[in-house]
């Protein structure tokens, strides 16, 4: 059905087809993958059309071997991107550290699971560590993209390739069971012959005898020379913080208590953020769009206007409010709730938190606890709220 | 207090096979098709597989958030454990279709909020008889309908027309059938 459609009708599709739609739209010809739940309907869904624009889909042994398959066709120059859930994730990320060692751009997605080690199946954020800080070992970060919506869907893994190629870097798409499950109309985006694509100079993609062999490598036995290639890397990494910080805010303006919410979480949170500001609560929602690089910018704006309280809901036991915090430096307070195991808080659950914050935000309560010293007023009390949400 | 013309919020719940999931993407497509916002959510794990299989289906002038619906304003519940499961959350003035042929004690004991209105009758018995076994899921649709109205007839028509696939067109006009069979019962 998708195929035939043009780039402004909406139609009606389940997340994870749309990621596989939008990806070959972007000039993607190679898959490599294994199967997974919940993400399984977006490799299926490449093996079906993926050799019908000439392209290759090839379900691989192990993850293991699908991500080292993705290092070749990117060596060698094409469009190529791979996807999985938690664990098998986890099994590629030797492969995404060795793609980072050797800048090559490569789009991989992960539609999260519940864990750790095999979890559950339902739909979680536990993975934001892993995506944000260590996919894989060694001194490198890549850009992290959270859509919330099937049509962020669409959008971001475009953008995810491009982003990927500019800045020689495997770029993640960090969905979760609940976007790749759902239906939503999208508009995909338009189709790109591969052949426009900017060319790839380094590409070992033959020499045709008019140029000096192309090496890809990410081994360095020189320390400087290692050194050399990690900074030249890092100043990309200050090039993507600086120009692609991404984060939709909504009721913003005036609020004084800002939900941080991704993915998934800023669903449940926009519906609770919406009930808040019925019962005369001035909340707001902060929708960080690249998780890497995180939207401190944004989060800058609001300690600069009137937000006094921000709080994290997430699909796990606290992992963004982490840079929510580095973010805030302690200039307004920072709370947390979560659910975990792939069990999903309720609306109601989530503006129950927000309540609990407004009610310390009361005049002589917030006098009180101030930020001098950089304390912050409400520590994150994890536990206390994990018996809230029980 | 149930507004179905600004915002339908559907779960539809029953046994995997009943087609639970099928009659939802008819819902889906008749937004899709009167350019509102919608989302359709299923349930993905065991349950498919035998037990409880559902999902939520919103229909909106705005745009939606959690598309997990724990305050319906519609139900379709084709057994008992759905019944259990999601009547009681049903909003006040809302909407609850029971096929009682499984679910044969109906709403029977379960606290229902004020004004909702219960349409109880034997949707799979209906299919059988009028010789369109397997299409209860739609009569149970067309029952809804008749209840909230959420969206215009032709509408729903071509959004069958739609999830009908096109190798297995000789179904559409059971499927229309079962629908006006359940608006009617």
């Amino acid at each position: 059905m998708a195929q035939k459609t043009n780039a402004q009708e909406r139609v009606l599709m389940k997340g994870n087809e749309v990621l596989a739609e939008a990806a070959m739209r972007a000039g993607c010809r190679f898959f490599f993958g294994y199967p997974i739940t919940p993400q399984t309907e977006l490799a299926a869904y490449m093996a079906k059309r993926l050799p019908l624009i000439g392209g290759t889909f090839l379900q691989a042994e192990s993850e293991v071997a699908a991500i080292n398959m993705v290092y070749g066709a990117a060596a060698a120059g094409a469009r190529v991107m791979t996807s999985s859930s938690s664990p098998g994730v986890s099994l590629k990320s030797e492969g995404v550290s060795y793609m980072a060692g050797a800048d090559l751009p490569g789009v991989i997605v992960n539609v999260q699971r519940g864990g750790p080690g095999l979890g559950g199946i339902q739909p979680s954020q536990s993975d934001y560590f892993q995506a944000t800080r260590a996919l894989g070992h060694g001194d490198y970060f890549m850009p992290v993209l959270a859509p919330s919506t099937v049509q962020e869907m669409a959008d971001l893994i475009y953008d995810a390739f491009d982003l990927a190629d500019e800045y020689r870097t495997p770029a993640m798409i960090l969905a979760d069971g609940m976007i790749g499950q759902m239906m939503e109309p999208v508009q995909l985006p338009e189709e790109r012959d591969p052949s426009t694509l900017p060319a790839k100079p380094w590409a070992t993609s033959g020499t045709h005898m008019e140029r000096k062999h192309n090496v890809v490598n990410s081994l360095y036995l020189s320390p400087e020379k290692l050194e050399e290639t990690n900074r030249a890397r890092f100043e990309r990494y200050e090039q993507i913080k600086e120009k692609h910080q991404r984060a939709e805010l909504m009721m913003c303006d005036d609020a004084e208590i800002v939900v941080v919410a991704f993915g998934a979480a800023s669903r449940i949170a926009r519906t609770a953020v919406r009930d808040a500001r019925a019962a005369g609560i001035k909340a707001g929602l902060l929708r960080p769009i690249t998780l890497w690089p995180y939207p401190t910018k944004a989060i800058d704006e609001l300690c600069e206007g009137s937000a006094r309280a921000f709080l994290s809901v997430e699909l796990n036991m606290g992992q963004m409010v982490d840079d929510v915090r580095l973010a805030v430096s302690g200039r307004a307070s920072v709370d947390f709730y979560g659910r975990t195991g792939g069990v999903l808080p309720t609306p109601e659950e989530v503006f129950a938190a927000i309540q609990k914050v407004a009610a310390g935000l009361e005049p002589e309560a917030a006098a009180a606890g101030g930020v001098a010293g950089g304390v912050l007023p409400h520590p994150i009390d994890r536990k206390s709220t994990y018996e809230r949400g029980e | 207090m149930a507004d179905f013309n600004h915002e339908l919020l559907c779960v539809l719940s029953g046994f995997g096979g009943q087609g639970l999931l099928f009659a939802g993407k008819i819902m889906a497509n008749c937004g899709l098709i009167d350019g509102r916002q919608v989302s359709w959510m299923p349930s993905y794990g065991p349950e498919m597989r035998g037990g409880t299989a559902n999902c939520s289906v919103s229909l909106s002038d705005d745009a939606i958030g959690t598309p997990f619906i724990t305050k319906p304003t519609a139900l379709i519940a084709m057994n008992q454990p759905s019944v259990e499961k999601f009547a009681a959350s049903v909003q006040r003035g809302g909407a609850i279709v029971i096929d009682t042929t499984l679910a044969m004690n109906g709403a029977e004991g379960v606290e229902l909020a004020d004004g909702v209105t219960v349409a109880a009758f034997k949707a799979t018995e209906i299919a059988e008889e009028n010789g369109l076994k397997g299409l209860a899921n739609i009569i149970c649709l067309g029952k809804l309908w008749a209840l909230t109205n959420f969206a215009d007839r032709e509408t729903v028509d071509a959004a069958i027309a739609k999830c009908v696939p096109p190798k297995r067109q000789h179904l559409l006009e059971p499927n229309l059938r079962a629908f006006q069979l359940g608006v009617d019962a």
